[in-house]
């Protein structure tokens, strides 16, 4: 049965996720927009928001603080990996970036298997962020509800730095011109270690904020980063409009096809098909979706402004 | 004349006596593959620890022979499992191959064990096609067959009057086992069923949704290692907690200090069954519990224990054989007789070398210390065996 209240529940999920994968695109669009910069481990950034968060909750019994200090550490792991490993690489090509940065990947999940062991960590949340709330008749996890509002409140952040502050700007000028903004005299290495420090940060808390509904363990940014590509891709690379767009898109899109993809081919199809077509062609949804924005606007729905 | 005669017959003895000697081996090797690295390492790090307790006990040696156990780590690949396989019986020359947590790794490695001419002693993988048609004389299981658990819970959930049940498994070859496993005795309705996929999906707000929707009398799942915990906490926070939850294979000592650790409350008191429990009541699993406890500060699970018998099994081939590795069938006769201090009990095993055994209900508590654990609260099945076997072409001579 598919009720309305249902759908809305499904749509309220479909945003959840999709305000979790904008975190992560916001971060790695402005890096490939502006850097030029392959950087795969980009997940692994989410893994280290992660466990840093979930370690300090357990050493301050305070969910908030762990959150708070996730940002700054993951802020400057990513300004250190910067400045020690990625700045001999922006002269290299792509392939040299990915094998690089994949490296990085398989250096930042031993050092966390060394560090925190391969088991995982719970993160214990608060009573209050623990219960449901009553959203329009539906019960919905009160968490959930978190976690949108503070994914919109750093999209909100984010369309206020890149609009109306200088070091936005900057980044805007970087995205579209980068040989240009060095010309004029702009220190364009810092604008580099600034924006790869805020990406990181994003990542950080994307993973910090996931702790408590997923769990924590090795290897959980490599799955999020193929969606956080597809994210990119469509929305165009350098343009966090874009992120923002298509990280909705494919968050609603993701969870709308899981939930009733395999009621409406029972519609169609005899019961035992649609059970196994449904979850099949659910998965494969969102890379329909990019194929068809590849092949009608290879650009992206919102290209950053090139010169 | 004499003298020369007494010479003969000493240099005859000194000839002979190396031969004699031979025929105890020197050391017993065992290979054990199993799973060290990334999240399911846990189970790994499990399963050798209890091999250690089980060592432990044994004093390192089998009849009298040293004991030497190889571990490997299969990286829950088929190929990699495969590989490590033949370095264990080509390379390293072992009498027995044990461990193995993933069915599609055992049946990529079978084949190799078994052309060697080596025993394959599984401690957990409970893959339908060898408790079938695939079986083999030397191959022995100490745990289980997929389907006998989930339909253990299907009966549990008959007798509970449990009429409509929402199922959520992942979509993958031991996932639909247990739903199937679960559809052989469950005689209510399944209200609906989500396959998720298997191993990225760790968000399940949409089937909770669903499921709610549904308004089921119970929840059924199967999600090994990590995503039990991501699941359960996800039931807790959707208010899905009145409608209870019933679990194969995912709750367990190795998920349960996680989940006390967030301090997810909604799993004690849901039920899952199982062939064991820590608390079971036989001498060798208070041992074993009491031992592991002793040494690892934790619980053993069911992989653990599933371990301990491997390698009690094999000790019990090789004492049958005085330690002469070569008498193959003095090792097999004794193995098919199931005479050794297992953590179930006694037990039988069928035509297919796969356990008859026990099921129990299992309710998730505190222990005296506030520990959480599971604890035994009925017998399921008495002498069960698996539905495989009838297409297994051994016969029980034994």
């Amino acid at each position: 049965m598919v009720t309305w209240t249902l759908v809305f529940e499904q749509l309220l999920n479909g945003v959840q996720f999709g305000v979790l994968l904008f975190l992560l695109a916001a971060g790695l669009t402005l890096i490939f927009g502006i850097m030029d910069l392959m950087n795969l481990a980009h997940g692994s950034l989410y893994m280290l928001g992660a466990y840093i968060a979930a370690t300090v909750t357990h050493w301050t019994d305070s969910f908030l603080i762990g959150l708070v200090a996730a940002l700054p550490a993951t802020l400057v792991i990513g300004i250190v990996v910067e400045v020690l490993v990625l700045r001999a690489l922006y002269r290299r090509g792509h392939l040299d970036q990915v094998l690089a940065t994949f490296g990085l990947i398989l250096f930042f999940n031993e050092s966390v298997r060394l560090i925190w062991g391969p088991a995982g960590i719970q993160v214990p949340l608060p009573d209050f962020l623990n219960g449901s709330v009553d959203l329009f008749g539906v019960p919905y996890p009160m968490y959930r509800v978190t976690v949108i509002v503070a994914g919109l409140a750093v999209a909100g952040f984010l369309y206020w730095l890149v609009v109306k502050t200088r070091l936005g700007m900057l980044i805007r000028a970087g995205a579209s011109n980068r040989e240009m903004v060095a010309a004029l005299g702009i220190d364009i290495k810092l604008v580099f270690t600034l924006v790869f420090g805020l990406g990181a940060a994003l990542a950080g808390l994307a993973g910090a904020l996931v702790g408590p509904i997923r769990s924590v363990g090795i290897g959980m940014g490599e799955n999020v980063l193929i969606l956080t590509l597809v994210v990119i891709v469509i929305g165009g690379i350098g343009s966090i409009r874009g992120a923002f767009v298509g990280a909705l898109l494919i968050g609603v899109i993701e969870i709308l096809g899981r939930a009733f993809l395999s009621t409406l081919f029972e519609l169609v199809l005899p019961s035992n098909a649609a059970e196994t077509a449904g979850p099949a062609v659910a998965s494969m949804l969102i890379y329909i979706l990019m194929a068809g924005v590849l092949f009608f606007r290879p650009q992206g729905l919102f290209p950053a402004r090139t010169g | 004349m004499r003298k020369a005669a007494i010479c003969m017959v000493s240099a005859l003895a000194l000839l002979a006596a190396p031969q004699a000697f031979a025929a105890k081996a020197e050391k017993v090797k065992i290979g054990f593959v199993t799973t060290l690295s990334g999240g399911p390492g846990v189970i790994g790090k499990d399963m050798r620890q209890s091999v250690e307790i089980a060592l432990d006990h044994l004093g390192g040696k089998m009849a009298g022979v040293p004991v030497e156990v190889i571990f490997e780590d299969d990286q829950v690949k088929p190929e990699v499992g495969k590989q490590k396989t033949e370095k264990l019986v080509h390379k390293d020359k072992v009498d027995f191959v044990s461990g193995f947590i993933w069915s599609h790794v055992v049946l990529a490695a079978r084949k190799t064990v078994v052309d060697a001419g080596k025993f394959l002693i599984i401690s957990n993988a409970g893959t339908s096609q060898i408790a079938g048609r695939l079986c083999h004389e030397n191959i022995f299981s100490t745990a289980w067959q997929n389907d006998q658990v989930p339909m253990a819970m299907g009966e549990v959930l008959n007798k509970r009057g449990v009429k409509s049940l929402y199922v959520v498994a992942p979509n993958y070859a031991a996932g639909r086992d247990m739903v199937n496993g679960l559809s052989r005795t469950f005689k209510g309705k399944i209200a609906g069923k989500d396959m998720t996929k298997w191993p990225d999906q760790t968000d399940f707000s949409a089937e909770l949704a669903k499921a709610r929707a549904a308004k089921p009398d119970g929840v059924f799942i199967f999600y090994p290692g990590a995503h039990t915990n991501a699941f359960i906490r996800q039931y807790s926070q959707a208010g899905m907690t009145r409608t209870p939850l019933y679990s194969v294979f995912s709750i367990d000592s190795l998920s349960l200090p996680r989940l006390q650790e967030a301090n997810t409350t909604a799993v004690l008191g849901t039920y899952n069954t199982q062939f064991w429990s820590p608390d079971m009541d036989t001498e060798t699993s208070r041992k074993f519990v009491a031992d592991y406890k002793k040494k690892f500060k934790s619980y053993p699970s069911h992989y653990g224990a599933q371990s301990y018998d491997s390698i009690m099994l094999i000790a019990s081939a090789v004492e049958a054989a005085g330690g002469d590795l070569s008498k193959m069938d003095a090792m097999r006769d004794r193995m098919r007789k199931a005479d050794f201090p297992s953590v179930r009990g006694k037990f039988t095993y069928g035509n297919n070398q796969f356990p008859i055994q026990d099921f129990f209900l299992r309710e998730v508590v505190k222990d005296a210390d506030g520990n959480w654990t599971t604890k035994i609260v009925q017998k399921i099945y008495e002498k069960h065996q698996d539905p495989f076997a009838e297409k297994c072409k051994m016969k029980k001579t034994w």
